[in-house]
């Protein structure tokens, strides 16, 4: 190293700069907790400031940022979902997102790279048709293609899948992107220290206090805090906060496990999805395949994982790229996923004022980070949620509305 | 491997069961007002602690009941519905 660049390290008056101030402990009241450091609760501090000028905000995370499904998904952003209010709404948030290393001066490594839903048989070709056509309608790109198109975007892909499971087509979606994820928690981070709001780490919220349906401020293991708004935006914590409240929901935990691979030169350009295979796979931008499966098949409040996901899983890799099978797998982990009936969040208001609601993100949590912090910042300095949400509203199975994303989702569950 | 103990079968690799979901009782149809059916149908209780869970024993077609933990992941017990509590059976450890 030049010994030029060297005495910086040494000489007082260029520090390194930090992302954000670290606080001592939290002061006595805030006009916004937010519940949650991970990617949403971090992007609706950001939003409060920058759209609506709230900046009395504290973030409180029991841990640190991002460490929780922010920082454990596969770091997949599309828009290709089933129902218009949901393409409407994941598309909402790729705009924001093909923006925002720009908007958060941080480098996401955001890349567009494409999208493939691989179908290997004729009930699956029907729901990739069905996606497209409502994709087309709301003006997201999105059609089928066959094996041809797919062999020339991935010519290492095996279209027999060993034979046990021929490749007849796939949903294409163009905008099909990948992120840096803990970089958009960082990000967000900075931008909302930047703008006045608070982030509190090892912070755990022990208590909501709720007086005559109102919420009026939260016990924390740094002491209490007065306060009249609340969001939760926790994740696979949900049931623990939303228990503090007496709210009952219908989310339950199933952890969702992925893995990478030791590095590699860059030969895979696209994300590919197979539904049938339970397999989801990107390269990321240091040259790991990221690759994720289905959920766990029961209730667990773990982020343990398994030998039997990895087995699984590589076994289905292999049947698509048989020439893998001796890469090593170098890490594995899980996330709890707080999945919900219909494969849609629940998001807005609830029957406690003041209580809102970011939650139900199950498997696809983190595609929504940026209009998920945008949406709930209105609803918050609004009292009222906007209507891009309105479909994915708690009250909507009291109503019996529900949102059906499942034939969204990458893989089935 | 996980083992569960079915209460026809004995233990078993989990992989031959399928989770059921939590066991509730039903509101009586005649007399609960609709917001009460839809939180039936729709909520669960999601925070983590002692369940008693519907599993079923794939192979032989027996559903039954389990204890469990779903923080720890650990089954205290599983049993038959239909049976008294003579013929539980403690889960292997």
């Amino acid at each position: 190293m030049p010994l030029r660049l060297l005495k910086y390290a040494i000489k007082k008056e260029h520090p390194a700069s930090r992302f954000f101030k670290s606080h001592d402990a939290p002061k006595k009241s805030y006009d916004v907790v937010i519940i949650g450091g991970g990617g949403h609760g971090l992007a609706a501090a950001y939003y409060l400031a920058k759209d609506h000028g709230i900046t009395n905000v504290a973030v409180l995370e029991k841990g640190y940022i991002g460490g929780g499904n922010t920082g454990r998904n596969t770091t997949i952003v599309r828009s290709n979902y089933l129902t218009p209010e949901g393409v409407n709404f994941y598309d909402a948030s790729v705009k924001i997102y093909e923006g925002l290393s720009e908007e958060l001066d941080l480098n996401l490594f955001y890349s567009t790279r494409g999208h493939f839903t691989l179908a290997h048989t004729e009930s699956a070709m029907r729901t990739m048709r069905w996606r497209a056509e409502v994709n087309k309608h709301v003006g997201v790109e999105s059609r089928v293609v066959g094996p041809d198109e797919i062999a020339k975007a991935c010519p290492q892909l095996d279209l027999s899948c060993s034979g046990q499971a021929p490749i007849l087509g796939a949903l294409f979606h163009a905008p099909g992107s990948v992120a840096r994820h803990d970089g958009v928690a960082w990000g967000y981070a900075r931008g909302a220290d930047r703008l006045g709001a608070e982030i509190h780490q090892n912070t755990e919220v022990l208590s909501i206090d709720v007086k005559n349906g109102k919420v009026c401020g939260v016990k924390t293991n740094k002491g209490y805090i007065e306060t009249k708004q609340v969001l939760c935006a926790v994740a696979g914590f949900t049931p623990r906060i939303t228990e503090m409240v007496d709210l009952e929901t219908p989310i339950v935990i199933h952890p969702l496990q992925a893995c990478v691979t030791e590095p590699m030169k860059p030969w895979l350009d696209t994300i590919l999805v197979s539904g049938s295979l339970h397999v989801y796979v990107s390269q990321s931008s240091r040259g790991e395949l990221v690759m994720g499966s289905s959920l766990d098949p029961y209730e667990v409040h773990s982020t343990r994982s398994t030998l039997d996901f990895v087995e699984g899983l590589t076994s289905h890799m292999l049947d698509m790229f048989p020439f893998l099978a001796n890469v090593k797998v170098v890490r594995q982990w899980a996330g709890m996923a707080d999945m919900t009936p219909d494969f849609a969040p629940i998001m807005g208001k609830t029957p406690i004022e003041g209580f809102y609601l970011d939650a139900g993100w199950g498997t696809w949590g983190f595609k929504a980070t940026p209009i998920s912090g945008k949406t709930m910042a209105q609803t918050i300095a609004n009292d009222s949620a906007p209507d891009l949400i309105h479909s994915f509203r708690l009250s909507r199975f009291e109503d019996y509305e529900l949102t059906g994303e499942k034939g969204a989702a990458s893989v089935g569950h | 491997m996980k083992l569960l103990t079915c209460p026809m079968n004995g233990s078993r690799p989990l992989s031959e069961f399928i989770f059921g979901g939590e066991y509730r009782d039903a509101p009586d149809q005649k007399t609960c007002s609709d917001s009460e059916w839809a939180a039936y149908v729709h909520n669960r209780s999601g925070a983590p602690g002692d369940k008693k869970e519907w599993w079923y024993h794939s192979p032989s077609g027996t559903w039954f009941i389990a204890e469990r933990n779903t923080l720890s992941d650990k089954v205290s017990r599983t049993y038959l519905l239909s049976a008294n509590t003579n013929s539980t059976q403690e889960q292997a450890k």
